[in-house]
C-alpha cells in the first residue's frame, strides 16, 4: 500500500461533446478536483475515450509520474475497461483507475446545472477518495476445458449440440426423458408452412444419435455442478432404462410380446390420451429406438415375478437388464448450455374453462396428439366418444396476458391457435370460432397464414370468453355440447355460441422445478419464472453464471424459429470459451485475513457458490477464489472483519462515503 | 527506562467504576515488580500525589500514563489534556477509555435527563429545593467551580491522541502484564495500535461451531444451554463472534454469553455495526415479516446489546438529541426536548 | 424548516439490477431529483450496516439501499440478505431516534430505469418532509464546556503560579 506522502492522482473530466459539458461545468469541475488530496492535475477534456483521450493519460502517466487514475466521465459498465487498458500501455497497474459518473447518472438526469455541478462533484470527490485506497492486483484467468454440456434434449439443445459438435467440439448432451425431442417431437405440423414437425425435427434427431462428437445420456438428468467456468465438475444421473441401449437394435417385439396384451396406462406423451404397456416408447422415431421399462407397472420390477415373455421376443438380442441401477456419472466441462424447454400452462386452475370438468375441453398440447398420426386416435380429430366435432371453439390467451396467472403473452399462442384452427377444419370442416384479445402474428409468413386462415372461413371473435358451461337441460357435458359464452367486442353484444369440443390455447411457463434447476447451475430467474439473461438486449443467451448459456423456451416463450437461432448463439458463446481457452475474471474477489478469521462460521452459509468453506484443521473460513464471484455479501457480514474484498474493501467504500459528503 | 533510573508512571481515572485500578493489583506480586521500575508519580485511588504534582512537571516526563475511565465532564477532559502533555506514551487503559463502556451507554440520554431521574426522580431522592450541582455558585468567599457534565462522554481518543489501546472491562491480568513488559522491552506496536489479538473470541471458545442459522433469539433466563454448543447457534445473543479475543472465553465457559467486553476486533471501529451484520445475516428466513418478528421479540434492546460497551466510539456515539419520536420508539429519550 | 432544504441522500445502487437501471434511466433521459448521490457495489448484499450508520454520520439526511428484487438477484439469494440487514437497521434507528424512514429499501431490476427515477424522487420528497438530520449536531456540548475548561486552567495557573 503506497503510503499517503506518495500517492499521485491524475483526474480527467470527460466533456462527452456536449452530452456532459452541456449540463456540468467541466472547467469548474477540473478546478473543484485540483483542491483535493493528492491530486498533482487535473484536466479536462472533449472526448476522453477516444484515442488522443486516453493519449492524454498515458502521457502524464509518464510525465507526471501518476499513480492512480480518476475519470469523470460516463457510465464504468461503459468505458471502465477503456481506461484500464490505457493505464496498463502506460505501465500503470490496471486496477488504480476509477470512474466517477457524471453522464448516465448527473449531466443526462439533471435539470439544473448548479444542481448537476454539486452532484458532479461529490461523485468526482468520492471517486478521489476511493482510488487512493485501490492497490494494484493481477488479472485473473481461468483455463477452459475444451469440452460442453447441453442440458435438453429438445429442438433447442438438439440444434445447439449439432453445431458445437459440427465444429469439432465434445459434446455431452443430457436429456431426462427417455427420448429426445421435446415438445416439438409431440407437434403435428409447425406453422406457418405446415412441415410436419417429425419430418423436420427427426433427420436432426438422428444427426444427434450419429455425430462422432455428440455423447447423448437419456433417461438422464443433471444432479449437480460444481467448479466453476472453464471447469464445471458435473454429476449427472443415469436412471435405469432395464434395457441395455447398446444391444436393442429397436425391433419392438418386447412390446408386442409383453404379458400385457393390451395398453392399460396412461401415455405421458400423448398427454395422458394414449395408452401404453409398462414397456413402452414414446413415439415411434424416438431417438435412441430403445424402449423404456416403467418400474412401478411392470410386473417383473414391481413385483418381482413375471413370465418375462419379453425377454423371450427379444431373443438373441438379449437387451434386457432387469438389474440395472441408477449410476451416477462425472464429467468435467468448460460451458454448459441450458436449453430446458416449457411446460404448458395446466388450466384446470381456470374452473370457468371447465378444463378436467367437461370432457371435450382440451388443452392446445392434448388436441397436437390426436391431430398427429402417431397419436392416441391415429390423427383423426374426434371427441371422447369417438364422434367427429362439428363446432369447435378456440380461446386465446389462457393464463396469458392474465393479471391472475402470468401477465406475459405467450408469443406463439395465436400462431398456433390459428395453425389448430387451420387444422380442424381441414380434418373435420368443422364451424371454428377463434376467441382472441388480440392476434400476434409478427414472424415471416406469420401475417399471410393469419389471412390464409381467415379466408378458410375460420370466425375470429374478438373478446374474452367468460366461462364454458354445458348446454342447459342437457345434464352433465358428457351427454350434450357445450356453450361458450364470449364478450363479442367488436359487434358490442355477449354471445352463447354452442361447441362441441373447446380448444385452450394455453400459455407457455417455465418448468415446475425451475427454482431447483436454477440452482443447480448458478443461475437466476426473471420474476415471469424464466431463466434470467445476462442483458435482455444485448446478451440474451448469457447469464450471470459465465460459463451457463440459456437457449430456447427456457429463457422465454418463443417458436422454433427463434429458438434454432437461439440455440446456434448459444453454441456460439459457448464456442468463444471454448475456443479462446481461457476467461477473464473480474479480480473483485473475496478473501480471509487469516490472523483475523476465528472460524465462528457466521459466513460458511452465506454464499450461493459454497465458495467458503470450513479449514477444520486450521480452525478458519477459506474462500476459492476460482469460485467466489465477488458479491461481497460475506464481507458485510464478517463479525471480525477478517472477510475483506479486492476492489471494494471496506476502506475504499468508507473513502467513497467520506468523498461523496464531504466537499458539498 | 531499565537500570537505576526508574520511569514514571501514572495512572488515572475519569468516568469509570474502579475495576482498571483494581485490576492493575491483579497481576498479584508482579506490581513489586512494577514498583521496583517505575515511580508512580500519579495514582489517585493508590497514591497521596496531587493535580498539581502533575502540572509542575516537565513536559513529557511520565513515561508510561495508564489512562481508564470515558471523558464525561471538563474537569476529566483537562485531565486528559494534561497527562497528555506530560506523557510519553498514553495508554487507553480498559473499555472505559477505549469505547466508552457503560458510562457510554450515558449517550442514549442527555444531560437533562440524566439530572433529572438522578437529582429529582428517584423514589428514594428528596430534594424538596430541586438542587442540582452547578458549573458556577457564588458565595461571600467567591467563586465555587463544579466540573461541567457533558451531554456526551467521549473515549479518550475523541478528546486527545493516544498512543496505545488495552482493551477490556477489566484489561485480563496476563494482558496488562504482557502490555507493561512489552513496553519496558520497547517491543511495542506501531504508534495507535491496541495491544491485543487479532481476532475474535470464537478462537478462544471450546464450544464446537457449525453454520450459523437462527429461527429465534433467547434471552439468557429462557433456556438452558448445552455445554458443548456454540452459544449463539443455540439461539443466544453471544457477542463473542465480533469482540476481541485475550480473555480465554471466560463467560462461555459457564453458559454466559459473551456481551462484548473486549471491543470490536482489530480494524473495525464499529462494534454493534459489526454484530448487527451478521446476526441479521445468520437469521435463517428471506420473509421481511418473519425476519422483523425474529429480530423484535428476540431483542428487545438493540443498542444495549449491540453497542453495550462502545456506543461511545459508534459512528453515531449516541442517541438522536433532538428527538422526532414516532410513538413506536423504544429510545429512552422521552417524546420532545432532550 | 425552509422550503430550500436539500436533503442529502446517499444511495447504494447494486451493479447489476439498479446501478444498470440508473444508467438507463440516462440513456433515456429521465429527469430525477439531484439530491441522491450514488456509491456504487457488485450486489447490495455488500452493504454492510457500518457503512448505513456512517453514511448518516456524516450528514445523510436519508440513506437508499437498491437491489435486484428478490428471486432475481445476480448472485442467486444474496438480496434476502439485505432483506435482514435492512430489517435488523430500522429496528435499530428507531431506538436511535432516527426515523427509520430515512432508511429506504427499493428493488429495481436493470430495465426498471423509470421506476427507479420515481423512487428517488418519492424518498427525496419523503425525507424533505422529516427534515434535515444534521447528526454532527449531536456531538456539540452547549458552550459550556469550552468556558469551563478555559475556568479550570485559569484556576490552576493562579493558585499554582505554573504556566498553564
Amino acid at each position: 500500500m503506497i503510503s499517503d506522502e506518495t500517492l499521485r492522482i491524475g483526474v480527467y473530466v470527460c466533456h462527452c461533446g456536449s452530452n456532459i459539458a452541456g449540463m456540468v461545468d467541466v472547467e469548474k469541475l477540473a478546478t473543484f478536483a485540483e483542491g483535493l488530496p493528492h491530486v498533482v492535475l487535473a484536466r479536462h477534456y472533449k472526448y476522453m475515450c477516444s484515442d488522443p483521450g486516453q493519449e492524454l493519460v498515458k502521457k502524464d502517466i509518464a510525465t507526471f509520474d501518476l499513480n492512480r487514475i480518476v475519470v469523470a466521465a460516463c457510465s464504468p459498465n461503459l468505458h471502465e475497461p477503456t481506461f484500464r487498458r490505457a493505464a496498463e500501455a502506460a505501465g500503470l497497474n490496471r486496477f488504480l483507475v476509477q470512474m466517477a459518473n457524471i453522464r448516465e447518472q448527473v449531466s443526462w438526469v439533471t435539470a439544473d446545472k448548479d444542481e448537476a455541478l454539486e452532484k458532479a462533484q461529490a461523485h468526482l470527490a468520492a471517486a478521489i477518495r476511493r482510488v487512493a485506497g485501490h492497490e494494484p492486483l493481477q488479472r485473473e484467468f481461468v483455463r477452459i476445458t475444451p469440452r460442453a454440456m447441453v442440458v435438453g434434449g429438445g429442438i433447442a439443445g438438439i440444434q445447439a449440440a449439432l453445431t458445437l459438435a459440427d465444429a469439432g467440439k465434445e459434446v455431452i448432451l443430457v436429456e431426462r426423458q427417455p427420448s429426445i425431442g421435446g415438445h416439438m417431437a409431440m407437434f403435428d405440423k409447425t406453422f406457418p408452412t405446415m412441415d410436419c414437425a417429425a419430418c423436420i425435427l427427426t433427420p436432426k434427431m438422428t444427426a444427434v444419435k450419429l455425430h462422432p462428437n455428440i455423447k447423448m445420456l437419456t433417461c438422464s438428468d443433471v444432479q449437480s455442478v460444481e467448479g466453476s467456468v472453464g471447469s464445471y465438475k458435473v454429476k449427472v444421473r443415469r436412471r435405469p432404462r432395464y434395457i441395455d441401449e447398446n444391444m436393442c437394435v429397436g425391433c419392438m417385439q418386447c412390446i408386442d410380446g409383453c404379458v400385457f396384451t393390451k395398453p392399460k396406462f396412461p401415455n405421458p406423451f400423448d398427454q395422458g390420451l394414449g395408452l401404453r404397456k409398462p414397456v413402452w416408447i414414446p413415439f415411434p422415431q424416438a431417438v435412441p429406438p430403445v424402449p423404456v421399462v416403467d418400474p412401478e407397472v411392470c410386473l417383473q420390477l414391481s413385483r418381482g415375478k413375471c413370465k418375462q415373455t419379453c425377454v423371450e421376443a427379444c431373443g438373441e438380442r438379449n437387451a434386457f437388464r432387469f438389474d440395472q441401477q441408477e449410476t451416477i456419472e462425472e464429467y468435467e466441462v468448460g460451458a454448459i448450455v441450458v436449453a430446458t424447454g416449457f411446460q404448458a400452462f395446466d388450466p384446470s386452475v381456470i374452473p370457468y374453462y371447465g378444463y378436467g370438468t367437461y370432457p371435450n375441453v382440451y388443452t392446445s398440447l392434448e388436441v397436437e396428439r390426436l391431430l398427429n398420426a402417431g397419436g392416441p386416435t391415429s390423427g383423426k380429430l374426434v371427441l371422447r366418444d369417438g364422434s367427429t366435432p362439428k363446432r369447435v371453439g378456440i380461446i386465446h390467451c389462457v393464463g396469458s396476458r392474465d393479471a391472475n396467472f402470468h401477465a406475459y403473452c405467450s408469443r406463439v399462442c395465436c400462431m398456433y391457435a390459428l395453425k389448430l384452427a387451420h387444422l380442424v377444419r381441414e380434418k373435420t370442416e368443422a364451424e371454428v370460432y377463434n376467441c382472441y384479445i388480440d392476434i400476434r402474428t409478427p414472424g415471416k409468413g406469420f401475417e399471410e397464414f393469419y389471412n390464409r386462415v381467415q379466408n378458410e372461413g375460420v370466425q375470429f371473435i374478438r373478446g374474452k370468453v367468460a366461462d364454458i358451461t354445458p348446454v342447459a337441460g342437457q345434464g352433465t357435458a358428457a351427454d350434450g355440447g357445450l356453450v361458450m359464452q364470449v364478450d363479442d367486442t367488436l359487434l358490442g353484444t355477449i354471445r352463447k355460441i354452442n361447441v362441441d369440443m373447446v380448444i385452450l390455447a394455453v400459455a407457455l411457463e417455465a418448468q415446475a422445478d425451475t427454482a431447483d434447476v436454477r440452482r443447480t447451475f448458478g443461475i437466476s430467474c426473471s420474476t415471469e419464472g424464466f431463466f434470467l439473461e445476462k442483458h435482455p438486449k444485448l446478451a440474451p443467451v448469457n447469464t450471470a453464471n459465465d460459463g451457463v448459456l440459456i437457449a430456447g423456451a427456457c429463457q422465454g416463450a418463443k417458436d422454433i424459429p427463434d429458438t434454432v437461432a437461439q440455440a446456434d448463439a448459444a453454441a456460439a458463446k459457448a464456442l468463444v470459451l471454448i475456443d479462446s481457452g481461457q476467461i477473464e475474471l473480474e479480480p473483485n474477489t473475496a478473501w480471509i485475513k487469516e490472523d483475523m478469521c476465528s472460524g465462528c462460521m457466521t459466513c460458511i452459509s452465506l454464499c450461493p457458490y459454497k465458495a467458503i468453506s470450513h479449514d477444520a484443521d486450521r480452525k478458519i473460513a477459506v474462500i476459492d477464489a476460482a469460485l467466489c464471484k465477488g458479491c461481497g455479501t460475506c464481507v458485510a457480514a464478517c463479525p471480525s472483519g477478517a472477510a475483506k474484498q479486492h476492489l471494494f474493501a471496506d476502506e475504499q467504500i468508507n473513502e467513497e462515503l467520506e468523498g461523496l459528503m464531504n466537499y458539498v | 527506562m531499565s537500570g537505576v533510573n526508574k520511569g514514571k508512571l501514572a495512572l488515572y481515572w475519569a468516568a469509570s467504576c474502579g475495576g482498571c485500578d483494581i485490576s492493575v493489583l491483579a497481576i498479584d506480586e508482579k506490581i513489586l515488580d512494577v514498583a521496583a521500575l517505575f515511580d508512580i508519580v500519579f495514582w489517585p485511588v493508590a497514591v497521596d500525589a496531587k493535580v498539581h504534582d502533575v502540572e509542575k512537571l516537565p513536559d513529557g516526563s511520565i513515561d508510561v500514563c495508564l489512562f481508564n475511565g470515558g471523558i464525561r465532564t471538563s474537569e476529566q477532559e483537562y485531565m486528559a489534556q494534561l497527562l497528555r502533555r506530560k506523557s510519553k506514551v498514553l495508554v487507553a487503559f480498559g473499555s472505559c477509555a477505549q469505547e466508552g463502556c457503560i458510562p457510554g451507554l450515558a449517550n442514549a440520554s442527555t444531560r437533562r435527563q440524566v439530572f433529572d431521574t438522578v437529582y429529582h426522580q428517584t423514589p428514594s431522592t428528596e430534594n424538596p429545593s430541586g438542587l442540582e450541582p452547578q458549573p458556577k455558585t457564588e458565595v461571600p468567599e467567591g467563586t465555587l467551580h463544579l466540573p461541567v457534565f457533558y451531554d456526551t462522554l467521549r473515549t479518550l481518543d475523541q478528546t486527545v491522541k493516544v498512543d496505545y489501546y488495552l482493551p477490556g472491562c477489566p484489561p485480563e491480568a496476563e494482558r496488562i502484564w504482557e502490555a507493561i513488559t512489552a513496553i519496558v522491552e520497547g517491543r511495542l506496536p506501531p504508534p495507535g495500535s491496541v495491544i491485543g489479538a487479532t481476532t475474535t473470541v470464537c478462537q478462544e471458545c471450546k464450544r464446537t461451531k457449525h453454520e450459523k442459522k437462527i429461527k429465534k433469539f433467547y434471552r439468557t433466563w429462557q433456556i438452558l444451554p448445552d455445554e458443548e454448543t456454540c452459544l449463539l447457534e443455540q439461539g443466544l445473543l453471544c457477542c463473542g463472534i465480533a469482540t476481541r479475543a485475550g480473555c480465554g472465553a471466560l463467560c462461555p465457559q459457564v453458559n454466559s454469553p459473551c456481551i462484548g467486553c473486549h471491543g470490536p476486533n482489530e480494524g473495525a471501529h464499529d462494534h454493534g455495526a459489526r454484530l448487527m451484520a451478521a446476526l441479521s445475516s445468520m437469521i435463517d428466513s428471506d420473509d421481511p415479516d418473519e425476519v422483523d418478528r425474529i429480530i423484535r421479540e428476540g431483542i428487545p434492546d438493540p443498542v444495549g446489546t449491540f453497542y453495550r460497551f462502545g456506543l461511545a466510539s459508534s459512528q453515531l456515539r449516541r442517541t438522536n438529541k433532538t428527538v422526532r419520536s414516532n410513538g413506536k420508539s423504544r429510545s429512552p429519550l422521552p417524546p420532545g426536548e432532550g | 424548516m425552509s422550503e430550500a432544504f436539500k436533503p442529502k441522500i446517499v444511495a447504494f445502487l447494486c451493479n447489476w439490477c439498479s446501478y444498470t437501471a440508473s444508467d438507463l434511466a440516462g440513456t433515456a433521459r429521465i429527469k430525477y431529483s439531484p439530491q441522491v448521490r450514488i456509491l456504487r457495489v457488485m450486489c447490495s448484499g455488500r452493504v454492510d450496516p457500518a457503512f448505513v450508520l456512517k453514511a448518516f454520520a456524516l450528514g445523510a439526511d436519508g440513506v437508499m439501499i437498491a437491489g435486484c428484487h428478490p428471486g432475481d438477484c445476480h448472485y442467486i439469494e444474496q438480496n434476502y440478505k439485505t432483506i435482514r440487514r435492512h430489517a435488523m437497521l430500522r429496528y435499530f434507528l428507531e431506538q436511535m431516534g432516527i426515523e427509520p424512514e430515512r432508511l429506504r429499501l427499493v428493488w429495481a431490476s436493470a430495465a426498471e430505469g423509470q421506476y427507479l427515477a420515481e423512487s428517488i424522487d418519492s424518498f427525496v420528497a419523503d425525507v424533505q418532509k422529516l427534515g434535515a438530520l444534521n447528526w454532527s449536531a449531536n456531538w456539540e456540548e452547549d458552550g459550556q464546556r469550552e468556558e469551563m475548561l478555559a475556568e479550570i486552567v485559569r484556576e490552576h495557573a493562579a493558585v499554582m503560579e505554573v504556566q498553564p
